[in-house]
């Protein structure tokens, strides 16, 4: 019997959709793993060249350096609005926005909260790591409870301070929302499940269904003062229980990949 | 086209739409909301984008986005609307792109009243929004001058990729008056916007439209850059209008609505015997120093009139360098000072110079 | 003979571990006595009997993108592989 020819594939590398810069991350922070899997994703749905992105203001204000693809900066919080005012004017175009949870759930309530209830055909890609990262690991509106910042020194107290804002909680009693879900960055197999889930985003607005947006619980090692393998195990043991991973809204007539 | 009888608001709106103003993004508020009523209707009737925000925070970074894409974008709000988009205007203005956006002004400050003011000159002509920069800023006085410049506005925005802000008051967007709107133009196809647009990278490197440059030496060259447009700004686009100013001796200072009330006055004291003419500035960025440094070097007294308390007069006196004295007269709070006022003002000063010489 | 194996773009490696700690071989190692061009201790990979299966679970992991995995496959399936 002859034996099978065996031949080595490249298998795995660094989506086209992403440049060869490096990103200023800190070690193990997790955005670096959230662009990687939108950058795949696009590349896999073939639109690089046909998709426009919007970073925010906060660590990943510089995501457009590492995006392949045409991007804009926004102001803070206004990524839906600007990203509301690409695709009016460029309906064939993919365009998401790339948002924190300061910049998302604190200054850009009531953009984001617009956005979907309008059922905007755009994706927003929502990094929740409980903390504002860029201006040095201050109380973010996703803080949770008892948790220390620079500006919660003493924890976050409820009483003072209220509740952690649940987004995808939120947003999804919005009609126009076709699909919001919640993915955590934290293991292998979170990160395969957060993949699809971007996948399935992308394809919500493709198909015209409205409004699409992936939570995904990351990490901020530097800001909560850990090593990057506990901060992926502080996302299961602490953020998980606050923010419950699942699909909150998928619209019925979602095909999904 | 013949003239029509058309109210200003409306007259702006589909000045721009006729300019190829392919969206317009917009939160209601007196005394404009007939612009973006206006909007509503006829944008969608001719496939363009209509979209009222849920704020005039959300309504400029709409535009914002729009614009990036290299379409041409406005939006129209009255003063406590405008303090909000000031965020917005300053990242268009330090991302370059080109935006024109209407402030039919309201007394202030604060939540003030619905009535025409002049009292965001400083606001708007002063640069908007934080940062280094100062947007083209014009006013109109007439129905039709506020057609004819917003079509302008498009222009000189794609011109300099810069914000072109039209400065206009309760009154102006208001009134109605005969005015003929000119002729359609088409919105531009997707082929021929500009090549720093976000249209998709496709055969080509991505664009990418920020207005963060976080090397201070990279921000500097930014803001030299801009500094440069201005200056070209100010050498080419000077607009402003003389009346009855060849043998004056006193010469009015005024812009828009206040322009036109001076007008009236000037007639009666003309009529009156009182050698005055009036200085009417159309850009007030770049404003027309020159022109009142001529005037100033001509007449003895400048009387400025505005309908604040005392904003353009700065830039007068900066114009005039001493040449001649200026004094102010101004009415606040929405109150629109009446021909008479003016006259009396102008009065004054004859007698002044009368007792003087 | 190994069926799997990987490259690392050790000028993107900030040394955060990541990898070390969910390769299931635990074949890679921080180095040791060096640093990368950015001052960090980036990955290796130590196979000397050839235990990489080119899972691509480093890579999936990684933060930086800085892993290309390869994998032997039939000749016949070579296009059809994806992670």
């Amino acid at each position: 019997m002859e034996k099978t020819k065996m031949v080595e594939s490249q298998i795995y590398t660094k989506p086209e959709s992403l440049t060869e810069i490096g990103t200023h991350y800190c070690p193990g922070c997790t955005h670096g793993i959230a662009h990687r899997l939108i950058a795949e994703v696009i590349d896999e749905m073939g639109v690089r060249e046909n998709t426009i992105g919007i970073a925010p203001v906060g660590c990943s204000v510089f995501a457009y350096n590492y995006f392949n693809m045409d991007f804009a900066e926004a102001a803070h919080g206004r990524a839906p609005a600007m990203a509301t005012g690409i695709k009016r004017v460029n309906p064939d175009k993919i365009v998401f926005t790339y948002q924190g949870d300061g910049d998302l759930a604190s200054i850009g309530a009531a953009e984001i909260l617009h956005a979907a209830g309008r059922g905007e055909h755009i994706t927003v890609i929502f990094i929740n790591n409980a903390i504002y990262g860029m201006t040095g690991g201050q109380m973010a509106p996703t803080t949770l409870p008892g948790q220390r910042t620079t500006s919660s020194p003493m924890g976050r107290d409820i009483e003072l301070h209220g509740f952690p804002m649940k987004m995808c909680e939120i947003l999804s009693q919005t009609d126009g929302a076709a699909y919001i879900v919640r993915r955590s960055l934290h293991d292998v197999a979170n990160i395969r499940k957060a993949k699809k889930a971007l996948r399935n985003a992308f394809e919500a607005q493709q198909q015209g269904l409205g409004f699409s947006m992936v939570e995904l619980l990351s990490s901020c090692p530097t800001n909560w003062g850990i090593t990057p393998e506990d901060a992926l195990k502080w996302i299961e043991s602490h953020m998980v229980p606050m923010y419950p991973l699942g699909d909150y809204k998928v619209h019925s007539a979602l095909s999904v990949k | 086209m013949a003239k029509e009888l058309l109210k200003g608001n409306v007259a702006f709106a589909e000045a721009a739409i006729r300019a190829g103003c392919e969206a317009y993004f917009g939160y209601p508020i007196t005394p404009q909301t007939e612009a973006l009523e206006h909007m509503s209707k006829r944008m969608p009737e001719l496939g363009r984008v209509f979209l009222q925000a849920e704020s005039e925070v959300a309504a400029i970074n709409m535009v914002y986005g729009a614009a990036c894409t290299g379409v041409r974008v406005m939006t129209s709000s009255s003063s406590p609307g405008i303090s909000l988009m000031m965020e917005g205007i300053s990242y268009i203005a330090g991302s370059e792109i080109p935006v024109v956006i209407i402030n039919v002004m309201r007394g202030g400050p604060g939540l003030g009243n619905i009535a025409p003011s002049q009292g965001d000159y400083n606001q708007m002509v002063k640069g908007g929004g934080h940062g280094d920069f100062q947007p083209i800023v014009l006013a109109p006085a007439t129905i039709q001058e506020f057609i004819d410049l917003t079509v302008e506005a498009f222009d000189l925005a794609e011109k300099y990729r810069t914000i072109v802000a039209l400065l206009a008051d309760g009154s102006i967007g208001q009134m109605m008056e005969p005015a003929e709107l000119p002729p359609m133009r088409p919105v531009r196809k997707f082929k021929d916007r500009p090549s720093w647009a976000l249209t998709g990278a496709k055969g080509r490197d991505p664009n990418i439209i920020s207005s963060i440059y976080i090397d201070p030496v990279e921000e500097e060259k930014l803001n030299l850059k801009l500094m440069k447009i201005k200056e070209e700004i100010i050498a080419n686009e000077v607009r402003y209008r003389d009346l009855m100013l060849e043998d004056a001796e006193i010469a009015v200072v005024a812009f828009g609505t206040a322009g036109r009330i001076a007008q009236s006055a000037i007639k009666t004291a003309r009529e009156e015997g009182i050698k005055v003419g009036l200085l009417r500035p159309i850009s007030l960025f770049p404003f027309p120093y020159e022109r009142v440094k001529q005037v100033a070097d001509q007449v003895k007294a400048i009387l400025v009139v505005e309908m604040n308390g005392g904003q353009m007069v700065e830039d007068v006196r900066l114009g005039a360098e001493g040449r001649a004295p200026v004094t102010f007269y101004g009415r606040m709070g929405g109150v629109v000072p009446m021909p008479d006022e003016v006259l009396e003002e102008i009065q004054k000063l004859h007698a002044k110079l009368k007792g003087g010489s | 003979m190994a069926k799997g194996r990987i490259e690392i773009n050790e000028a993107l490696c900030k040394g955060c571990t990541l990898c070390t700690l969910n390769c299931p071989k635990e074949i890679l190692h921080m180095a040791q006595d060096r640093f990368n061009a950015k001052g960090y201790r980036p990955v290796e990979i130590i196979d000397p009997e050839g235990q990489c299966t080119g899972c691509s679970i480093c890579a999936i992991i990684c933060p930086e993108a800085a892993i290309t995995v390869f994998r032997m496959v039939k000749a016949k399936d070579r296009v059809a592989e994806k992670v």
